[in-house]
């Protein structure tokens, strides 16, 4: 019963249950092989595709506590793509360690920059985060296309290619580095005080502030924070295919991030929030796009697809909904 | 002191936007006039572009504006970035800016109707290029001019069906389409569908769309072949979902174009590329060049003659051999 009531059981069981049916149609999902030294099987190829969708929802996850959002996440995925990408096309050597490192550095630097920004217009001018956040997400675009010249801008870089296809161990380098983020942010937000400040400035950020609290400073930082992470899911979107578009990387990856976060029991309300929880919503909803892809549904019915799981999970989530249906259920059985 | 700067500086800035859009309005009025009166002969052009999403859709622009400076028309270019309500506001501002002909290439099929009318009823004539739309009322536009997607399906089901011609069991063939919905998806499914799906050697495994990208196409085929172990021939509606493909061929331990046949629409430069690497094995052509045709069209429409409903733009195929000689002239 306490497994029941706690607050991911919801999610866990649907993505166990998304998994499992794969295995109905798919007997050997769940094998995973060595091949060449490397993991190989749908199970690495939903954790390594999810990569980017868990960062971008990780930064989004911090974003929120503070009672923010952040919309501009896929335009920042495009900027930085397009970013490190002409950089790389621009060296005399693409196979250059150095050169890709400081093209993903400057990448990285640049998407920090945006997200000072957001932080700036949000808690320094006021500016609530849905509009402030919309400037860039609208306008963020054109800055890709700006840096690429509005082309698709291709590399041929085996170290850039690396970061999205990889393998370090055996396992995925992308998977390896969201793993290393998450594991960060969690450490440094549950053992220093910084998740509980992020907390109480999104629970009430007036009150926060005359506890002592400098709210400026942390929701600032949240929003570095995330544009940070969508940066790096950007590169590692524009290096699996060792190409940035500006037009399409990262298209809509801000809703899937804000899905991800609400299915993993963050309220967008600010306050508190979970970081565990985030991951298994990106898991979910990789998991959703790879079941749709291996049951072979077709592509008319896909979105409503994901949609009925989507509702299906709020509802069984919903305490309200959950109390209600209980409540019935001993009623039929007397009639 | 400093509310006050702010309030000058402010006015100055409002000052500054009404003298722009005055100017903005001026110049529009007059160009209208000019048409109107068919004084200078100066054609004023709308067009909406899609998006860029793709290099064929680069070269499909640039084409349009370089023909349409070469003509000596002036062009109002609009980029719809991949969503209909952007186009639907680019063709109302267009009307609104009375341009003498609107062109534009529908993001989707349905849902102009009413668009299209507003701007019949405006009494500027429309042009669809490279897409088609599904509006029952034909009177809407003047002409259609762009490529015949069916044709292309079908071109690329009747190489499919001679290079398995000696193949003796099932052919297992995965399909990448474009956007759900999207002219060219449909009509290259149905045009390949048209020539192998009565025959039952050749077995659609699975189908799914990589919305034209690079990225979705990898993402997709990496599903394809984690469900299906025995993949023979994957048929892209686009090269650069075919590109995406291969990335997620070669990770898999396979050989693009040698353990799974690989044919793409399109014949963009990184795709007669790959062709030519030998990674992809056929791909049938779909110009974007149609700019000047479609100012040849757009001064026949303005000056009042009467055009073909439907244009087709000049297309061939490509084999991996013809592919290496065409790739250094190869513009887009």
């Amino acid at each position: 019963m306490n497994v029941v009531r706690h607050r991911l059981f919801w999610p866990v069981a649907m993505l166990v249950a998304l998994l499992l049916s794969n295995l109905f149609f798919t007997p050997d999902f769940f094998s995973i092989e060595v091949r060449d030294g490397h993991l190989f099987g749908s199970l690495i190829d939903i954790l390594r595709q999810g990569a980017p969708l868990m960062l971008v929802a990780l930064g989004m996850t911090l974003v929120i506590a503070t009672s923010g959002i952040d919309l501009s996440v896929g335009a920042v995925v495009a900027i930085s793509g397009a970013m490190a990408c002409q950089q790389i096309a621009g060296l005399d050597d693409q196979g250059a360690v150095g050169g890709v490192l400081v093209a993903v550095a400057l990448a990285l630097a640049l998407s920090a920059g945006l997200g000072a920004w957001n932080g700036f217009l949000v808690s320094v001018v006021g500016i609530q985060p849905i509009i402030a956040t919309l400037i860039l997400m609208v306008a963020g675009r054109g800055v890709a296309q700006v840096i690429t010249d509005g082309q698709i801008v291709n590399v041929n870089s085996p170290p850039y290619k690396t970061i999205a296809a990889g393998f370090l161990f055996g396992i995925p380098v992308p998977v390896i580095i969201a793993a290393g983020v998450v594991a960060l942010v969690a450490v440094v937000i549950r053992r220093s005080a910084f998740g509980m400040l992020l907390e109480s400035v999104g629970g009430n950020a007036g009150a926060s502030r005359l506890a002592g609290i400098r709210s400026r400073r942390l929701i600032i930082i949240a929003y570095v924070v995330c544009a940070v992470c969508a940066g790096v899911a950007g590169l590692m979107v524009s290096s699996t295919v060792s190409s940035a578009d500006g037009n399409n990387n990262g298209l809509l990856i801000e809703l899937d991030a804000i899905l991800a976060v609400v299915i993993g029991g963050t309220s967008l309300l600010g306050g508190r929030f979970s970081i565990a929880g985030t991951v298994i919503g990106a898991l979910l909803i990789k998991t959703l796009d790879t079941t749709v892809y291996t049951i072979g549904i077709p592509p008319e019915v896909a979105l409503l697809f994901k949609a009925v799981v989507v509702v299906i999970l709020c509802l069984v989530q919903s305490p309200a909904f959950r109390a209600k249906f209980a409540r019935r259920q001993p009623a039929e059985v007397t009639a | 002191m400093l509310r006050k700067m702010s309030a000058v500086v402010l006015g100055g800035v409002l000052v500054a936007a009404t003298l722009a859009a005055c100017g903005g309005e001026g110049s529009r009025n007059s160009g209208g006039g000019a048409a109107a009166g068919k004084d200078d002969g100066k054609i004023v052009m709308g067009f909406s572009q899609v998006g860029a999403e793709s290099g064929w859709r680069t070269a499909n622009t640039k084409s349009v504006q370089d023909s349409a400076r070469e003509a000596g028309i002036e062009l109002k270019f609009s980029d719809a970035q991949q969503k209909q309500e952007n186009q639907i506001k680019a063709i109302r501002t267009f009307i609104s800016q009375k341009v003498d002909i609107i062109a534009f290439s529908p993001v989707v099929e349905s849902g102009w109707d009413t668009v299209l009318k507003e701007a019949k009823d405006a009494g500027i004539p429309v042009i669809l290029t490279d897409r088609a739309v599904d509006s029952p009322d034909k009177t809407l536009y003047k002409t259609f001019i762009g490529s015949d997607f069916v044709v292309e399906g079908t071109k690329a089901g009747e190489w499919v069906k001679k290079e398995f011609a000696s193949a003796a069991g099932p052919v297992n063939m995965v399909e990448l389409q474009g956007n759900t919905g999207a002219a060219p998806a449909i009509d290259r499914k149905e045009g390949f569908a048209s020539v192998l799906g009565s025959d039952p050697k050749f077995k659609m495994l699975a189908s799914q769309p990589g919305d034209f990208t690079r990225v979705k196409g990898k993402e997709v085929m990496e599903a394809f072949l984690r469900a299906n172990k025995d993949i023979d021939l994957l048929y892209a509606h686009n090269d650069d979902m075919g590109l995406g493909a291969i990335e997620a061929i070669e990770a898999a331990g396979k050989k693009p174009g040698v353990d799974i046949k690989i044919v793409t629409v399109d014949a963009v430069k990184d795709g007669m590329q790959a062709l030519a690497d030998g990674k992809i094995n056929f791909i049938v052509e779909c110009s974007p060049l149609l700019g000047p045709q479609l100012m040849e069209l757009a001064k026949k429409v303005v000056a009042g003659e009467t055009v073909p409903e439907r244009v087709l733009t000049e297309e061939t195929t490509f084999t991996q051999e013809q592919a290496k000689a065409a790739l250094p002239d190869r513009k887009y």
